[in-house]
């Protein structure tokens, strides 16, 4: 039998506020435990929520960035359910009447067409605390530090067909939260993390198969592994006669497998009901468009501004606006170089992708700036280097020996023009070949690199390559 | 409508609730009789109304996204029946 | 002394005549006397009481007085107050000190009123009769075989027996009227949003609301020009002016037109309470007033649909207290669903518990609809039914509750029936209007109380048609014989 994935994602992302989304308490990462969990975080009695407007418009900013509809009446629910990182008993959520409806999202697998991914919705809600379970004999416990942090929860159709779909599908969403500057993205603190819905139907079947729901997956490598075993698990249950049963998974990442949440609690019945607490959020149309207003240059925008305005091809366009900031790096530098954006193209993508993969660094630890690559790269684009110094002027850029032109300096890597200097070396070089040059006079035409080669390493490779070669050709002659 | 034993069981777990099995058919009483009362409202037409949550008509009002609280960890978990090292302890659970 | 209204207490303050420390000295003598009779108060702050009044004498000294400045009162221990114990009138939270304050304790703190201590209620204001607080229950006065009315019983009972000359109460449907009416004071319960409720402990977000229980209508516009006003801490809380309270009093009534809802007349109302409203009806026109008869159709459906608003929105409001962070935990848990079952099992009175299952029961799937919506929608009809009442009159007239004060137990073991006992004023609540009940007679020796109704913000001339009357009578001027 020929079975079909079916995937959705419900993807957590933290919105980058200062304070919490119904309290004034610090969002900071990595405070000491509870230092940062007020009383309306803690659930103490009597507190009472107040929303963050902050919250409010960036959820409207990622409404708008993937075309949906952004509510002008939203109302936040309680979610009831009982656990010790919860601490009112529920979550502040919202459920029938969420802020962002509707929406899309366009992801490409390499090596196959692009698909539309269908966004059902977004709402705002408040994170849980965290539960520790380990150093305390017979305990667990609680930090709720966490508690309170907003978040947007990004809801998708069951719409993609393969553990990479739903990858590409989180990583266009990371990036795309980036962007906007409404999430930090950091997956290891837990900023950006998803739940993911799997399940499997025979190929060409309508109906949905029973799904199960994987929860907190916090890396794309996670992403991918607990879906594909998932998937595994769920047609080796079916082939072997079982059925797949709708419940909650856990990954775990060191045995490499899902595993059933099944508590001996009852099946959840979260009790939804407006929060009398909070009143309905009212969005006017001049809010948002002035929201509108705020939007970046999105990616798929970049992307296709790069290709018409820069010469990028598709590929490169994708690679370079596939983070804002990389995006951000490459147009700075190929602002500085002047012309050919292409060449900055392959630079960035090619040995500074490579240093920084290399070094396990993130584009924005560059020891290499935008500015001084871009500086480099004018130096090649006004021929006082050549592309092949460029690359020892990159390693001694990329160790600290500072930018291109006291790297050049210091180096004495200035490519030499003086043509009557170069035509001196040339002289000499054919003077003590006598043999070679009477080789190529005979017609054997490839020796002239054998010339090139000699001029370049009795130049220290500083010689115009250019200059060498017409200035080569006339003296062979 | 009236509830039944097991009605109260199912609620008294959804609330959290220790109930004495021997106070269950004192629950199954009121709480029918509760219901009983509440009972009145089927025989209302109200097809075309929206339903109202707030006495007041009113918007969320939204405020400055400012941290304004200070850290008061220790006068709260003054409160608490157990700590350590600034966490609150419950049984252990077991994900 | 302790027979004066807080106005007369506050000029006698002003004028030297006597000092702060000396009248919260006689009103704490009196609360030690009486109180181990009535048990009104959970908490007698007496230290913090005779260190605020000190504060006050200089702040009156320095002629920098606020009207409250000295004057002592007494706080239902709903609020919660920074240092003090707040109960809830639970075990559950028979071991919580505060950390923070209340807004509307905080006003008052900084008008320089002072705090006697706090006064007994039903658990969580759960209740109609102050007997379900884990604090034992509390007598009426009056009588003190009969219960003060619930839940804001102990502010009543103490007021009433002059243990203090005002107390704050709270409101969610008809917890200030009804003791009120019930103990022969001036209640009022503001119109939603009008007084913060941060820090109130919540039992019915969308329905509580804080409020004066005083001698006379003059005394509640001298609280409410403290209590009332916008908090940022409360998102319900109405960024609205506030009127002088005071300022009105005087007015004339000549042409107000006082409906009477003909649902407030009819079954279940005793007939000899019937003929005090009567008479106070006519009082009002006596001085001016006009008077026409309105219809609430959907007035019986009020106690109903409080029975699903109510217990829902307090299943979820006291889901908080888990034994976790604060409050009653269980000894030994043996894991935490047992630690969370036997702290709310043990931590909860039987009221409290009835009420969290029921509206764990109609949030539930499958009863959402029937049971929520549904009450939802006809919280709308009651509404809409006020709202074309005051198209057509300026406030509505009728009696607070159906009987005088009933005797302790009598009711207690029949919820439906206590729940029927706050048939006039629930409806109120549902619309988020204010009213205040006002004494108007007595029925062997028991007192009544009028409800008056205002349209939404009309707290103002809801006083001015109070104090006019209060003017014109003096039921509220009638003390019970043991604590003249």
């Amino acid at each position: 039998m020929e079975w079909e994935v079916v995937i959705g994602l419900e993807i957590h992302a933290q919105l980058a506020t200062r304070s919490k989304i119904f309290s004034g308490a610090s969002t900071a990462y990595g405070a000491e435990p509870n230092t940062q969990a007020c009383a309306i975080d803690l659930g103490m009695p009597g507190v009472l929520p107040v929303l963050n407007k902050e919250a409010v418009r960036m959820a409207a900013k990622f409404g708008l960035a993937v075309g949906s509809r952004v509510s002008n009446r939203s109302v936040f629910a309680r979610k009831n359910y009982f656990y010790p990182d919860l601490p009112k008993g529920y979550q502040i959520s919202q459920f029938e009447l969420p802020i962002v409806e509707g929406g899309q999202l366009e992801i490409q697998v390499e090596g196959e067409d692009a698909r539309v991914i269908a966004i059902t919705r977004a709402h705002l809600e408040e994170d849980a605390g965290k539960s520790l379970h380990e150093d305390f004999q017979g305990s667990t416990g609680v930090d709720l530090n966490r508690a309170g942090t907003p978040l947007l929860e990004i809801v998708s159709e069951p719409d993609m067909r393969s553990a990479k779909e739903a990858v590409a599908y989180m990583k266009k969403i990371h990036s795309l939260v980036q962007y906007l500057e409404i999430c930090d993205g950091n997956m290891q603190e837990g900023s950006f993390r998803c739940d993911a819905n799997v399940s499997i139907r025979p190929k060409g079947q309508g109906k949905l198969g029973t799904r199960s729901e994987i929860k907190n997956l916090n890396s794309f490598r996670f992403v991918e592994r607990a879906i594909n075993f998932e998937v595994e698990r769920q047609i080796d249950m079916i082939e072997g006669g079982g059925k797949v049963v709708q419940e909650t998974r856990l990954y775990d990442s060191d045995k490499d497998e899902t595993r059933s949440m099944r508590s001996k609690e009852e099946a959840f019945d979260y009790r939804y009901f407006p929060d009398p607490d909070l009143l309905p959020v009212e969005l006017d149309k001049a809010y948002i468009e002035a929201v509108r207003d705020t939007l970046p240059e999105l990616p798929d925008e970049k992307k296709a501004r790069f290709m018409a305005e820069l010469g990028l091809a598709e590929y490169e366009a994708g690679v370079l606006t596939a983070s804002r900031e990389l995006a951000d790096y490459f147009e700075e530098a190929a602002k500085i170089a002047g012309d050919d954006a292409r060449r900055t193209a392959n630079w960035v993508m090619g040995d500074l992708l490579g240093a920084l993969n290399k070094a396990g660094k993130e584009i924005a630890d560059s020891p290499v700036s935008a500015m001084w690559l871009g500086g480099m790269l004018q130096r090649i684009n006004d021929h006082t280097i050549s592309g092949k110094i460029a690359k020892q002027v990159f390693e001694c850029m990329w160790n600290g020996e500072g930018d291109a032109d006291s790297v050049i300096e210091a180096k004495g890597l200035r490519q030499m023009t003086d043509s009557g200097e170069i035509e001196t070396i040339i002289d000499e070089i054919i003077a003590s070949n006598p043999g070679q040059l009477e080789q190529y006079r005979a017609g054997k035409n490839k020796l002239f690199g054998f010339f090139v080669g000699q001029v370049m390493k009795a130049t220290q490779g500083k010689a115009n390559p250019a200059q060498v070669n017409q200035l080569l050709k006339q003296k062979l002659a | 409508m009236s509830v039944d034993q097991s009605d109260i069981t199912k609620v008294a777990l959804l609330a959290r609730l220790k109930i004495d099995e021997a106070d269950i058919p004192q629950y199954v009483d009121n709480l029918s009789n509760i219901l009983g009362l509440v009972e009145q409202m089927s025989e209302v037409n109200t097809d075309d109304v929206v339903p109202m949550a707030h006495p007041l008509d009113a918007a969320q009002r939204l405020r400055a996204d400012e941290v304004t609280e200070t850290d008061q960890r220790d006068s709260f978990q003054a409160l608490a029946p157990e700590v350590e090292s600034g966490l609150y302890l419950v049984p252990k659970v077991i994900e | 002394m302790h027979t004066k209204t807080i106005s007369q207490l506050s000029a006698a303050l002003r004028s030297g005549e006597v000092s702060s420390v000396e009248l919260t000295t006689l009103f704490l003598d009196r609360i030690k006397q009486h109180n181990p009779a009535l048990n009104c108060f959970i908490s007698i702050t007496e230290a913090q009481a005779l260190e605020a009044a000190a504060v006050a004498d200089q702040r009156l000294t320095a002629g920098n007085g606020a009207p409250l400045t000295g004057v002592p009162i007494a706080h239902k221990d709903i609020f919660c107050t920074q240092g003090v114990k707040t109960t809830c009138g639970s075990r559950m939270l028979d071991n919580f000190i505060a950390p923070y304050e209340s807004t509307c304790t905080a006003r008052f703190r900084d008008a320089g009123a002072v705090m006697l201590g706090k006064t007994n209620m039903d658990e969580f204001a759960m209740g109609s009769s102050n007997e379900t607080s884990y604090y034992g229950a509390v007598k009426n006065p009056w009588d003190q075989g009969r219960v003060p009315g619930g839940s804001s019983g102990g502010s009543v009972s103490a007021v009433a027996a002059r243990l203090a000359p005002a107390a704050t109460g709270t409101d969610t449907g008809g917890s200030i009227r009804q003791p009120a009416a019930l103990c022969g004071l001036t209640g009022l319960k503001p119109t939603y949003g009008r007084v913060s409720r941060f820090g109130m402990i919540a039992f019915a977000s969308s329905l509580d609301q804080a409020g004066p229980v005083t001698y006379s209508a003059e005394d509640a516009a001298l609280m409410m020009n403290v209590m009332a006003g916008f908090d940022e801490r409360d998102s319900t809380s109405v960024e609205r002016e506030v009127p002088d309270y005071s300022a009105n009093l005087d007015n004339g009534i000549e042409g107000l037109k006082i409906g009477l809802p003909k649902e407030y007349f009819g079954e279940g109302l005793d007939d000899s309470i019937a003929r005090v409203i009567d008479a106070a009806v006519k009082e009002y026109e006596a001085l001016g007033a006009v008077v026409k008869e309105i219809s609430l159709p959907n007035t019986g459906l009020a106690v109903p649909i409080y029975y699903v608003v109510a217990p829902a929105e307090c299943s979820t409001n006291l889901s908080r207290f888990d034994g976790v962070r604060f409050g009653h935990r269980c000894d030994d848990p043996q894991d935490l669903f047992d630690l969370y079952t036997r702290s709310r099992g043990e931590g909860f009175g039987a009221e409290v518990k009835r009420r969290i299952m029921i509206g764990t029961y109609v949030l539930s799937a499958g009863y959402y609809d029937a049971y929520y919506l549904k009450a939802q929608k006809i919280r709308r009809l009651i509404s809409e039914d006020f709202r074309a009442a005051f198209e057509k009159v300026d406030v509505i007239m009728g009696p607070t509750t159906p009987s005088t004060a009933f005797k302790l137990g009598e009711k207690a073991d029949d919820p439906v029936t206590m729940y029927l006992s706050d048939i006039y004023t629930i409806a109120v609540n549902m619309a988020g209007l204010p009213a205040a009940s006002i004494p108007a007679g007595f029925v062997d020796g028991l007192p009544v109380g009028l409800q008056v109704i205002g349209n939404y913000f009309d707290e103002s001339r809801l006083l001015n048609v109070a104090h006019k009357y209060q003017q014109a009578t003096d039921w509220h001027l009638q003390l019970p014989k043991e604590f003249q």
